[in-house]
C-alpha cells in the first residue's frame, strides 16, 4: 500500500533521515521506534508529504506520492499530530468537522448526510461526542487528543499516520485508543504507521516494528526480533530487560534502573514467628520467590511468609480469599504475602540454617503424612484429597538465577522424596512407598544479593545445602508427627 | 436528540448573531446621519433620502438635504467600507497566523501602506493608465511588501513564529516605518498638520470620490477572503494541520496574504491610519458567537463597519466644532483590548 524506497531527507541541508526503505501492507500496524532525534518524526513527515525527499522515493497505491494534490491526499491519509497550540475557541464539533473539508467540493459546500455521519461516529469511536459542544481549550490534553483523533478518523482514512498517540493520555484510554486502532484495521480497511516512544505497547499492537538509529534503519520485523535486549541496550544506550507479556508472545521491554538496592540483611532462623495458628516469616525486604502457594504463587517479590494452621476439616469453596482475609486480618498486605495451609500442628515446625562459605540456607519444614500417595500409582485412587501436607520452605541468601530457582524446586522435592522412603512411608491404598502427600506445596525465596548461584542441581553448593537440609528437615518433622499421632 | 437540539441552538445563535449585527450596522447609520452640529430628524433623514432615490425634490429643506447626501452620508459609506475592511483583514490575518493579536496595525502593515500613499501624494505620483487609482495601488503594495518582510524577518527570528515574536516585530516595522514618515514630512515642510491629521486617520471630507478608490478593493479582497474561510479554520491550527487535512496551503496563505494586503493597502490609502479596529472586531465577533470563520468573517465586516461609524461619530462630535482624528477613538478603544487579549493568552498558555 505504501512503499518508501531508499528515501532520505531532513530540513535544508542538514539530511536526518538517510537511506530508509519499506513497505507497508494494507490493514497492518507499522511501529516506527527509536530514540530522540532519530529522525522519527522526520521520516513521518517526508510520509505525509511535507518535507520534500532529497533521494529515493515514496509511492502510495502505486502512485508516486508526489502526484497526488493536497486534498486527494488527506481523502487517503490522515495525520494525528504531536499536540500542539491552538490560537481560538473552536468547539469540538467544529474541530472534528473540518476533518470532512477533503471530502467537500466547491467553495459552499453543502454539508452532507455522509459528512455528518463519519463526524458523528468518529466522534461517538473516541469518546467525544459528550464534549461535542465545548471549546477544545477547555478539554486536557488527554481529551485533546482524541479530539484530533476524531478528526482524522473523520477523514476515512486509509493510511493513519500517528506521532505517539499514546502521548497525554493515561493508561485507560491508551488501551483504548490500541485497541480501536488495531479494531479499525479490521473492520475499516484501515492501515497504520505509527510512532512509538512506549516499546511496550508498540510490541504489543504493532505487527511489525522499524527501529531507527541516527537516521538509518537498524531493523524492521516482528516485534519479537526487534525488541532483543542486546538491540535496544545499543541503540538507546540503556541496560535493559526482556522479557514475554505474561498473557501475549510479546516482548516487553523493563529498564535496569542503576541503583542498586541497599546491601540486603539475610534471613535467619531467629526471623521466624510461631504461634498455635500460623508460623510467620517477616523477611527484612522483599525476597524473590517461587512457590506453589495459596496465595502470592508462582514468581514474585514477597514479604511475608505465612503457613497457617487450619482444622483437619477445613472445607472452603474459595480457600484464596479465606486465606487473603486471614493475611489482612493479621496486617500483611496481600499483594506482599505468601500464604500455605496446613492441618499439622504448625508448632511442629523444623526449622534449619545450613551454610557453604557464603551462601547460606534457611529450610523450614511442616510434614503430615496422613494423605501420603505413592505418585506412580495415584491413577488408581479416586479418593477425595484431605489435608495432610508436607509444606517446604528453602530461603537461601544469595543471588539465583532462573533455572537456580527451578532446579532448587526440583532439588527440593527430591530430598522430600528420599525423606518419606527413608521414613518408610506408605500410600495406605496402595500400600506401596509414598512419594509424597496430595497437597504438598514448595517454595523457593532468595534475598537476590551475595552470591551469585547459577545452577542449584544436587551436586551444586546450593544443591547440597537444599538436598541435606529437606532431608534432614522432612524426616524430623516426619518422626515429631508420627509420636504425636501415637500420642493420641 | 440532544444533540439536535444543540445543533438548532447554534445554528440560532448564527442566526442571531447576523441578526443583531444588522441592526446595529442600521442604528449606527441612523445615529451618524441624524446626530451632529445640525441635527437632522429621523424622519426628515427618511425623508430626503426618499426623495433623492426617487427624484420628487419638492418640499425638501436644501441645507438638511446637503448635509445628509453629501456630506454625511458618503462619509458613513467611507466609515463602514473602512471599517468592513479593516475588521475583515485583521480576522484573516489572526485565522491565518494563529495569532489573536495581528492585525493590519499591530503587524505594521498599516504604516507601510501609509508609507505608500504618502509617497504616492508627497511626489504626486501617478501610474500611467491607473490615474486617482494609483494612490490605493501603491499602499497596497507597499502593504503586501511590509507583510512579507514582517512575516519573513519574524520567521528568521524564531522559525515558530510565536505570538509575541510576530508583534514584536511589526512594533519594530511599525516605529521603522513610522519614521521614515516622519522624516518624509519633515523635509517637505508644509502642511504639516493636515498630515498628521491623515496619518491618525480620518474619513472626513473625503467624497465618493474615495469610495469609488475603495470600494471595488473591498469587494475583491472580501470576496476572496470568504472564498478561503473554510481553509482559514484549517490553517488556525497550524500550517501542517492544515496541509494535513487537505489544504492547498502555499497557495491559500498567499491569497489570504493578498487579499489582506488589499484591503488593508485600500483603507490606508483613503482613511489613514486607523488602528486596532481588526483586532477589536473580531475578538468580539468570535467571544459572542464562535471561532468558525465562515461566520467571523461576514460578521466582522458588519461589525467592523458600525464600530468605525460610531467612532467617527463621536470623533466628530465629542469636542465639536473641532474634530478629532478617528484613529485617537479606535485607539482608546483598541490599546485595552488588545492588553486585554495579551493577559487572556498569557493565561491560556501557562493554564
Amino acid at each position: 500500500m505504501l512503499k518508501v524506497e531508499n528515501a532520505s531527507g531532513g530540513y535544508g541541508d542538514n539530511t536526518v533521515v538517510n537511506g530508509v526503505s519499506f513497505e507497508v501492507q494494507k490493514q497492518e500496524i507499522l511501529g516506527i521506534l527509536g530514540p530522540n532525534g532519530s529522525g522519527k518524526t522526520t521520516l513521518m513527515k517526508m510520509i505525509s508529504g511535507l518535507i520534500p525527499l532529497s533521494e529515493g522515493f515514496i509511492s502510495f497505491k502505486e502512485k508516486s506520492l508526489k502526484s497526488y494534490s493536497a486534498k486527494q491526499l488527506a481523502k487517503e491519509i490522515a495525520v494525528l499530530p504531536q499536540l500542539h497550540s491552538h490560537a481560538f475557541d473552536y468547539t469540538v464539533r467544529e474541530t472534528v468537522s473540518m476533518g470532512r473539508y477533503p471530502h467537500q467540493k466547491g467553495m459552499f459546500a453543502p454539508w452532507t448526510e455522509k459528512d455528518e455521519a463519519a463526524v458523528t461516529a468518529a466522534m461517538k469511536q473516541t469518546g467525544v461526542l459528550v464534549y461535542e459542544n465545548q471549546s477544545i481549550q477547555e478539554l486536557s490534553g488527554g481529551e485533546r487528543q482524541r479530539v484530533f483523533l476524531a478528526q482524522a478518523l473523520a477523514q476515512e482514512p486509509k493510511l493513519l499516520l500517528l506521532d505517539e498517540p499514546t502521548n497525554h493520555l493515561d493508561l485507560s484510554y491508551q488501551k483504548q485508543l490500541l485497541d480501536l486502532l488495531k479494531e479499525w484495521t479490521r473492520t475499516h480497511e484501515l492501515t497504520v504507521v505509527s510512532i512509538f516512544h512506549d516499546l511496550n505497547a508498540a510490541s504489543l499492537y504493532c505487527d511489525r516494528l522499524l527501529l531507527l538509529h541516527e537516521g538509518q534503519m537498524v531493523s524492521l520485523a516482528a516485534p519479537g526480533d526487534v525488541l532483543k535486549k542486546e538491540t535496544v541496550e545499543r541503540v538507546y544506550r540503556a541496560s535493559v530487560h526482556t522479557q514475554a507479556h505474561p498473557e501475549l508472545p510479546k516482548p516487553q521491554v523493563t529498564i535496569l534502573p542503576d541503583y542498586r538496592q541497599q546491601e540486603q540483611k539475610g534471613i535467619t532462623k531467629e526471623l521466624f514467628q510461631i504461634t498455635s495458628d500460623h508460623i510467620l516469616l517477616t523477611a527484612p525486604q522483599p525476597l524473590k520467590t517461587l512457590s506453589s502457594a495459596v496465595i502470592g504463587a508462582g514468581l514474585g517479590w514477597y514479604r511475608y511468609f505465612i503457613n497457617r494452621h487450619v482444622p483437619m476439616d477445613y472445607e472452603c469453596e474459595d480457600s484464596y480469599r479465606d486465606m487473603s482475609d486471614y493475611a489482612e486480618r493479621y496486617g500483611w498486605n496481600v499483594a506482599d504475602s505468601v500464604g500455605m495451609m496446613t492441618a499439622v500442628k504448625v508448632e511442629d515446625v523444623v526449622i534449619k540454617e545450613l551454610y557453604d562459605g557464603e551462601l547460606s540456607a534457611v529450610i523450614a519444614v511442616t510434614a503430615g503424612v496422613g494423605n501420603a500417595v505413592d505418585v506412580s500409582l495415584a491413577h488408581e485412587r479416586n479418593k477425595e484429597a484431605a489435608i495432610g501436607t508436607i509444606n517446604i520452605w528453602i530461603f537461601v541468601n544469595g543471588k539465583l538465577s532462573d533455572e537456580a530457582f527451578i532446579q532448587a524446586i526440583m532439588t527440593g522435592t527430591e530430598a522430600k522424596v528420599k525423606a518419606l522412603q527413608h521414613a518408610e512411608i506408605k500410600d495406605p491404598d496402595t500400600n506401596t512407598l509414598a512419594t509424597g502427600t496430595s497437597t504438598d506445596s514448595l517454595l523457593v525465596a532468595a534475598v537476590q544479593s551475595g552470591s551469585e548461584v547459577q545452577y542449584a542441581g544436587p551436586i551444586t553448593p546450593l544443591g547440597k545445602l537444599i538436598g541435606k537440609g529437606v532431608f534432614d528437615c522432612t524426616t524430623e518433622a516426619i518422626k515429631i508427627y508420627l509420636e504425636r499421632k501415637k500420642k493420641y | 436528540m440532544l444533540k439536535l437540539s444543540t445543533r438548532t441552538f447554534s445554528a440560532s445563535k448564527v442566526w442571531l448573531g447576523y441578526s443583531l449585527s444588522l441592526i446595529l450596522l442600521a442604528v449606527s447609520f441612523t445615529l451618524a446621519i441624524t446626530l451632529g452640529s445640525v441635527q437632522v430628524p429621523f424622519k426628515e433623514m427618511l425623508h430626503i433620502f426618499w426623495g433623492t432615490l426617487f427624484g420628487t425634490n419638492g418640499e425638501m429643506d436644501g441645507m438638511l438635504r446637503t448635509i445628509v447626501i453629501d456630506i454625511r452620508f458618503p462619509r458613513v459609506v467611507l466609515a463602514a467600507l473602512v471599517g468592513a475592511s479593516l475588521a475583515i483583514a485583521g480576522a484573516s490575518f489572526q485565522g491565518l497566523l494563529k495569532n489573536p493579536l495581528a492585525d493590519p496595525y499591530t503587524l505594521g502593515v498599516s504604516s507601510g501602506a501609509s508609507v505608500g500613499a504618502v509617497t504616492t501624494i508627497f511626489f504626486g505620483l501617478t501610474i500611467p493608465g491607473l490615474g486617482s487609482f494609483t494612490l490605493p495601488v501603491i499602499s497596497i503594495l507597499a502593504a503586501l511588501i511590509t507583510l512579507i518582510i514582517v512575516l519573513t524577518f519574524a520567521r528568521f527570528v524564531e522559525r515558530s513564529m510565536k505570538m509575541e515574536t510576530i508583534i514584536l516585530t511589526g512594533i519594530i516595522f511599525s516605529s521603522f516605518l513610522g519614521s521614515i514618515l516622519s522624516l518624509m514630512i519633515a523635509l517637505t515642510g508644509e502642511e504639516l498638520r493636515q498630515i498628521i491629521n491623515w496619518l491618525l486617520g480620518s474619513v472626513s471630507m473625503r467624497g465618493w470620490d474615495y469610495i469609488k478608490l475603495i470600494a471595488p478593493f473591498f469587494i475583491i479582497g472580501a470576496l476572496l477572503l470568504m472564498w478561503n474561510a473554510r481553509e482559514l479554520n484549517a490553517m488556525a491550527f497550524g500550517e501542517e494541520r492544515a496541509q494535513h487535512l487537505g489544504v492547498n496551503v502555499q497557495l491559500r496563505k498567499y491569497v489570504v496574504l493578498a487579499s489582506g494586503s488589499l484591503l488593508t493597502g485600500a483603507a490606508v490609502a483613503v482613511s489613514g491610519t486607523i488602528g486596532f479596529v481588526g483586532l477589536v472586531v473580531p475578538h468580539m465577533v468570535r467571544m459572542a458567537w464562535g471561532a468558525d470563520h465562515r461566520h467571523v468573517l461576514p460578521l466582522s465586516i458588519l461589525n467592523g463597519a458600525s464600530l468605525l461609524i460610531v467612532c467617527d461619530l463621536v470623533a466628530r462630535t465629542i469636542i465639536s466644532p473641532t474634530e478629532l482624528p478617528i484613529g485617537v477613538i479606535t485607539a482608546l478603544i483598541g490599546a485595552p483590548v488588545f492588553g486585554l487579549i495579551l493577559i487572556k493568552k498569557r493565561q491560556e498558555s501557562r493554564g
